[in-house]
Parts: structure tokens; C-alpha cells; sequence
């Protein structure tokens, strides 16, 4: 098709003269102000090539020597600066020593209440409510392992049944019906027994809490207690408060008898700093039902 | 060969005519089936989405089940919208828009046409039962795994041939502004596609494969990849789209000829580097994130020239913005390409990154981008195309358009005002310290106080599926119940014989 420039009669431009499938195109000149700024952009980023790294040269920082990662060093070294004094004093101090000094304590509240945030509840819940599943509250006074301030900084600093720490406190409670120490009938019988030590008693199961009540003296009480007031030494946690880390009914506490799952919690000591533990130590107690 | 055979409208009339006129003619059964297939991928990708929103404002509705989680049902979002819904539109666009424009039938022909068609909906289903099934390599938008990627380097191959074949046998002297766009897009994406998919499968029989690459340089691969398949594959391609579709809708020639030479070649220079500014302040050398940075900046300009030839060919027929709805749709895309096409160079520079990085606002970002330009222009397109590839008349309902671009709309302003609310909310919690200097959000509470917004979000995209399904509705009628054309409007190719059939 042969080539025919036209004036477009709306905008008095001319066309380019090739036409495809009725399409034609106008000869507008490019829009200056697009023009200049696209010089813009270009000028703005020969600019920053210069002053930034731009080539794949070693030592080749730019004007500026602007470094990431040297300033990511410098950011976190300014905020360690900062906050210093009160880390170094949070770490020579025990946690009864920042709970008695109300600066120390507000401190530690705010940062104990972000690393606990940020670290703990999620198994412990946001509030430190915990979750059926065995995963213990901390906002009331049950406490499994001891809930005095160096109990609770025990705990943190070292975790529960972990293999990494070899101060983490540990226990194990028998398989007994995996291990051949009970009968399932048997356990259904202590299963009754110990519902009706949190005063919980069904009368239909009255016949098996008799039953499950001697069975309970020989296999449980050592650990548990005789009235199931537990025992913090070696973490066996009350029985008589209505308080159950893995389902307050009668058929969950039979199937924990018979195959259990005991918590296992990390050692933090090592992956926090000291005084940050300490901040949690304090942060923990205050939750509700910290002890002296 | 001889131009005489491009008769005024030598139009092959539309029914009781022996198929031997049309078989040489435009190649059009398999454009209608990729448009009807555009549609569907469409409503299917826009469902997920609407799915994945909602798991991440109600999280049981993952149902706990792995293949309804979240991490699965999202490559099966993107890509459904990117390949399938965009893909599709982009083959039917260009196979129709190539042949017209070059005044030449398909190079291939009808088997080509079906070959194209069938091959490429089933990488699509090969994909997204891998992605369901867990069958991933893990890379953002390149999720299939080997066997996938070999068939789709075959498709391609012979998506490049049948379209620079036509190219090649055209009857025009020079090649349209469209298919300079299509072209970079098809030969682009075949690169990115090979270089990105370097894989070694640990045997014939498994799926599973390795990259070759590792580490960062596996990264900076990846990002050189995801960043040109929005460049290539969403902007490249569908600018093509624009420069046929609009020009044609309005009824005016393109603004400036010299402008689309300009920002053509100047966005494709550009577009390749821009990658490393998805991997700002990571492992990536500084100086590969100082190029992405001022390569991104750069692009602004050659982005916003298509802007500029798309809403400028209006002039002299803003009128027929009133009048027609599905000009409003491709009018309003070159809006939002404009829009996102500015946001993507502030969002690249270091310090805006270092908020916006890893939030929400990234999301918005993509999706105004998404639903604003490669949705919208496409709708367009398709409002346009369907009664032309069916030889009906009109749209079946001029009105249901215009409720299709409200809602739709309506349902983009809600979603990314959403994302951009929440996007910066997300980077000001994260990075707020309090007077002692500890963090004073954690990250749950951030993700807390996501929640109305990814609502919010929900609903934008209920509304923008509501259009979409509108829009199939309207389509369905068209196709079904809408008054034929006399004559068929494809013109015959120049080298088609001249059948006497009417």
C-alpha cells in the first residue's frame, strides 16, 4: 500500500501515511515534558551511581562509601549504645533486684512484654494464657516447675526436657498401659479416681473412682501426691484444681495415662541475652501468679 | 500475491456457505476458543483469589487440609491470572491482531491455531494440579516443576514461529506498533522462561528437580525473571493489546508515531535491569541493588509514553467515552498502567523499599497493576472482539458493561486502598521502637491489626469477580442470543483466493 500522508483534520497532525487494518498513527512530535524528565530520571540516576556502589569491583562503595551491611552494623551498634546502661544493669541485677527498683521493673515490663511477645507466645498464647495440648498457662499461680523468681528463671534460661541444656529440668511419667504397668480398665478406674480428687466426681463413676483409688496410691502418688497436690521438684504437675493441660474430661485423662506427652520447652539461655531473660523472668511473674 | 486480492471487505459470508472460503481466510476458531478460554481463566483465577483472601482474614478456612492451604492455592491464583487468564488473552489477541494488521492468514494455519490452543491449556492444568498436589520448584511465578517447562518451551517455540511466520508473509511494508510489542513479549518471555528453568530432574521419573544456580545468583535469576514477566508478559504483551484495541475503540489514529518508537525501544532496554530491586537490603552485592534501583527510575518515563499514545489517541473522541463502555474499560487500564507504573520506581528506591518491602503493599501494588491494566484492558478487548469473532452486531447489553466497569472498579479501589493502608501500617508497626528502644510491636499484633483490611480486601475482590461473572453472563447472551452480522467483518487476506462462493 502506497505510503499517503494525511492531515488529521481534528488535531491538524500529520499522519505517518501507512495505514494496517484501518489503523493510521499521527506524526506528533515526542511531549517535551515527557522528554525532559525521562533526561531527568537519566541525570538523577548518573548522580547516584556515583555517589552509591554501582560496579562489580571490589572497593568500589561510591562517593558517598556507603556500605549495607557496614551500615547495618552501625544502626544496631547505635542501638545497643542506647540502651546500654540499662541492659548492662538489667544483666548484673537478679530479677528480685528489678522487681524492688520501679525504673529497672518499668523497664523490664516493656521489653520483657515484646520478647515475651515475640518468643513465647506462641506456645504460651499472647497473654500467657497457654493452650489445652499442654502448653501451660502462666497468668495464674498452677505453676509446674515453681513460679519464685529464680524457679521461672530457671525455666527460661534452660527449657523443659530438652536435649540441648543439660541444666533443663526434667521427668517422665510411665507409659502405663504402653509400658504393661496398667490395664485399660485399670486406667479408666485412676482416670475416674483423679477427676473426682479435683472434686469433679461423677456419681455414675463412683464405682470406678473406688476402684481407681487404690491403683492411684501405688503408681501415682509419688509423684502426684496422695491428695494430687503435686510435686514442682519433679514437675508432676496438681491434680486436685481443676486446672488440666490436656483436656479437663474423663477420657482425655485416661488416654494421657496410658500414652503421655510431657512438654518439651527450649533453653533460651544463648539464643537471649541475659538481661533479656531476666526481663522475661520479670515480665512472667508479674503475668499473675508470681510467687516469693 | 497481488494486493488485488484484497477486495474492499471481500467478506466471506457468515453462514450457509461452504467451509472452503474460510479455510483461507484469517485463522478464527482457535481465537474464539483461546477468548472463550480467556473468559473462563478469568473467573476461575479471580475465584482463587477471592479464596485466598478470604483464608488470610479467616485462617480455618484453609480446612486443614494440605490441598486447600494457602501456600498451595496461591500459585494456583497467580497463575491462573497471570498465564491462564493473561496468557490466553494475550495469544488471542496477538493471533488475531497479527494476521489483520500483517494482511496475512496465520503462518500454520487452522492446525497451528489448535495446536497453540490445546498445548497451552494443558501446561496450565499441568501446573495447577502440580501446585495442588505440592509439585513446586518454589520459584515466585515459575512454580512448575521441569516436565512442565519443557512442554511449555515447546508451546512457545511454536507461538514464536506461527508469529513472526505471519510477520514474515505479511502484505504490509511495515510492521504495526502491536506487533513490535507482541514480538518483544514472545521472544523475551522465551528467554526468561529457558534461563530462569535451568533445572536438572532428579530422574525421568520425579518430578522434583534442582536449578542449577544457587544461593543469591539463583535469586538474582529468579528476580531477573519474576520482575520481566511483569515487564514482558503483563506490560509488554498487553501493551500490544492497547495499541490495536483502543486506536480501533476510539476510532482515531495513534497519538504519535515517534513516541511509540521511542518508548518501545527505551522500555525494553530498560525493563531487563530493573529486576534486582526485588532483593533490596538482602545478600544480593549493593551494586547489583544500586542498578535496580536506578534502571527502575529510568523506566518511568518509557512506561508512561504507552500512557500517554493510549489516553492521547482519544483526542478529538473523549465523547465516546460516554458512549461506550468498553472503550471506558481500556481507557481506564492506561489509568492504572500510569498509576502502577509510577508507584513501581518509588517503590524501588531504597528508602521507600525499606518501608515497603515484604508488606502489603506490594500486593497492591500488583493488583492495582493486575485488575487495573492487564484485567481491564483486556475486558475491553473482549467486549470488543466477542461480537466481532461471532459476527453478531453488538455486545449483547451495553449496559451490563458499564455495571461490569463500576463494581469492578470499585472493587479495585477497595483492594488496594486496603493493601496500601495495610502495607504501610505493616512496615510503620514493624519498625517502631519505644522510648526504651525495644520493639514496640510484636509480629502477631501486626498481623492483628492486618485483619479489617484484609477484609476489606475480600470484599474488593467479591465485587471484582461479581463484574467478572457479569461480564460472562453479558458474553453468553452475545455469543447465544446476539443479531448476526450480514457478512462476516474479517476481511480476507491478500493472499487468500478469491472465492466466488457469494
Amino acid at each position: 500500500m502506497p505510503t499517503k500522508i494525511e492531515k488529521d483534520a481534528l488535531t491538524g497532525t500529520n499522519t505517518t501515511g501507512h495505514e494496517w487494518d484501518g489503523l493510521k498513527e499521527l506524526n506528533t512530535p515526542l511531549p517535551k515534558w515527557w522528554l525532559y524528565v525521562m533526561y531527568a530520571t537519566i541525570a538523577f540516576s548518573a548522580v547516584w551511581v556515583i555517589l552509591y556502589p554501582a560496579f562489580p569491583f571490589q572497593g568500589a562503595t561510591g562517593v558517598t562509601g556507603w556500605i549495607a551491611r557496614e551500615a547495618v552494623v552501625q544502626d544496631v551498634a547505635a542501638a545497643n549504645e542506647r540502651m546500654a546502661p540499662m541492659m548492662n544493669r538489667l544483666r548484673a541485677a537478679t530479677p528480685q533486684q528489678i522487681a524492688a527498683d520501679p525504673e529497672l521493673r518499668a523497664f523490664a515490663m516493656a521489653g520483657g512484654r515484646i520478647a515475651f511477645a515475640n518468643n513465647c507466645a506462641a506456645c504460651h498464647g499472647a497473654g500467657g494464657q497457654g493452650a489445652v495440648g499442654g502448653f501451660p498457662s502462666l497468668a495464674d499461680d498452677d505453676w509446674i516447675w515453681g513460679g519464685s523468681y529464680d524457679a521461672i528463671h530457671q525455666t527460661i534460661a534452660h527449657g523443659i526436657r530438652n536435649e540441648e541444656d543439660d541444666e533443663a529440668r526434667t521427668s517422665m511419667m510411665p507409659r502405663f498401659v504402653a509400658d504393661g504397668v496398667l490395664t485399660p480398665a485399670q486406667v479408666n478406674d485412676v482416670a475416674s479416681y483423679v477427676v473426682s480428687l479435683a472434686g469433679d466426681a461423677d456419681p455414675g463413676q463412683a464405682a470406678e473412682a473406688e476402684r481407681g483409688k487404690p491403683l492411684y496410691a501405688e503408681n501415682c502418688a509419688s509423684c502426684h501426691g496422695d491428695t494430687g497436690e503435686g510435686n514442682r521438684d519433679v514437675g508432676a504437675p496438681r491434680l486436685n484444681d481443676r486446672i488440666w493441660l490436656h483436656g479437663a474430661d474423663r477420657h482425655a485423662i485416661a488416654r494421657f495415662i496410658a500414652n503421655p506427652r510431657m512438654g518439651v520447652m527450649p533453653a533460651w539461655a544463648g539464643r537471649l541475652d541475659p538481661a533479656t531473660i531476666n526481663m522475661l523472668t520479670v515480665y512472667v511473674h508479674a503475668l499473675g501468679g508470681g510467687e516469693n | 500475491m497481488s494486493a488485488t486480492g484484497y477486495a474492499e471487505g471481500l467478506a466471506a459470508p457468515a453462514t450457509g456457505v461452504p467451509t472452503a472460503v474460510r479455510v483461507d481466510a484469517y485463522v478464527e476458531a482457535p481465537i474464539r476458543a483461546f477468548a472463550i478460554a480467556t473468559i473462563f481463566w478469568g473467573v476461575v483465577g479471580f475465584l482463587v483469589g477471592v479464596v485466598i483472601a478470604s483464608q488470610l482474614a479467616w485462617p480455618l478456612l484453609n480446612l486443614d487440609l494440605e490441598w486447600t492451604t494457602f501456600g498451595r492455592l496461591r500459585p494456583v491464583h497467580t497463575s491462573a491470572v497471570i498465564f491462564a487468564f493473561g496468557g490466553n488473552a494475550l495469544f488471542c489477541t496477538s493471533l488475531y491482531v497479527v494476521q489483520r494488521t500483517c494482511r496475512a492468514r496465520l503462518f500454520g494455519g487452522d492446525s497451528m491455531g489448535w495446536f497453540l490452543f490445546w498445548g497451552y491449556q494443558f501446561v496450565i492444568v499441568m501446573a495447577a494440579l502440580g501446585y495442588v498436589l505440592g509439585v513446586t520448584q518454589g520459584k515466585e511465578y515459575a512454580e512448575p516443576e521441569w516436565y512442565v517447562d519443557l512442554w511449555l518451551t515447546v508451546v512457545w517455540v511454536h507461538y514464536l514461529v506461527a508469529f513472526g511466520g505471519t510477520i514474515l508473509r505479511r502484505e504490509e511494508p511495515h510492521i504495526y506498533v502491536a506487533n513490535w510489542f507482541y514480538l518483544a513479549f514472545i521472544i523475551t518471555v522465551a528467554m526468561l522462561h529457558i534461563g530462569n528453568n535451568l533445572a536438572l530432574p532428579i530422574s525421568l521419573g520425579h518430578a522434583k528437580s534442582y536449578g542449577l544456580a544457587s544461593g543469591v545468583q539463583d535469586a538474582m535469576i529468579q528476580w531477573w525473571y519474576g520482575h520481566n514477566a511483569v515487564g514482558f508478559f503483563l506490560t509488554a504483551g498487553f501493551l500490544g493489546m492497547m495499541y490495536y484495541f483502543i486506536p480501533k475503540q476510539a476510532e482515531r489514529p495513534v497519538y504519535s508515531y515517534r513516541l511509540s518508537i521511542v518508548h518501545f525501544w527505551s522500555l525494553i532496554f530498560l525493563y531487563i535491569w530493573a529486576g534486582p530491586h526485588h532483593l533490596h537490603y538482602t545478600a544480593l552485592p549493593d551494586w547489583a541493588q544500586t542498578l535496580g534501583m536506578v534502571f527502575s527510575i529510568m523506566l518511568w518515563m518509557p512506561s508512561w509514553g504507552g500512557m500517554i499514545n493510549g489516553v492521547m489517541t482519544l483526542s478529538g473522541a473523549w465523547d465516546k467515552l460516554r458512549t461506550n463502555p468498553a472503550l471506558r474499560f481500556s481507557v481506564t487500564a492506561v489509568g492504572f498502567y500510569g498509576m502502577s507504573t509510577f508507584e513501581g520506581p518509588v517503590m524501588s528506591i531504597k528508602a521507600v523499599n525499606a518501608l515497603s518491602h515484604y508488606t502489603d503493599w506490594t500486593i497492591g501494588h500488583v493488583h492495582s497493576g493486575a485488575m487495573g491494566w492487564v484485567g481491564f484492558v483486556t475486558f475491553g478487548a473482549m467486549y470488543w472482539l466477542f461480537p466481532r469473532l461471532w459476527n453478531k452486531k453488538g455486545v449483547y447489553s451495553e449496559k451490563l458493561i458499564s455495571w461490569h466497569f463500576w463494581i469492578a472498579t470499585l472493587g479495585i479501589v477497595l483492594y488496594i486502598t486496603a493493601m496500601w493502608v495495610s502495607g504501610i501500617l505493616q512496615g510503620l508497626m514493624w519498625r517502631a521502637y519505644d522510648e526504651n528502644g525495644f520493639l514496640q510491636y510484636s509480629f502477631i499484633e501486626t498481623v492483628a491489626a492486618m485483619h479489617p483490611y484484609y477484609v476489606i480486601r475480600m470484599l474488593g475482590g467479591v465485587m471484582y469477580l461479581s463484574g467478572a461473572l457479569i461480564m460472562v453472563y453479558n458474553l453468553w447472551m452475545t455469543v447465544t442470543r446476539g443479531e448476526s452480522t450480514e457478512a462476516a467483518p474479517a476481511l480476507v487476506p491478500a493472499s487468500a483466493v478469491p472465492a466466488a462462493a457469494a
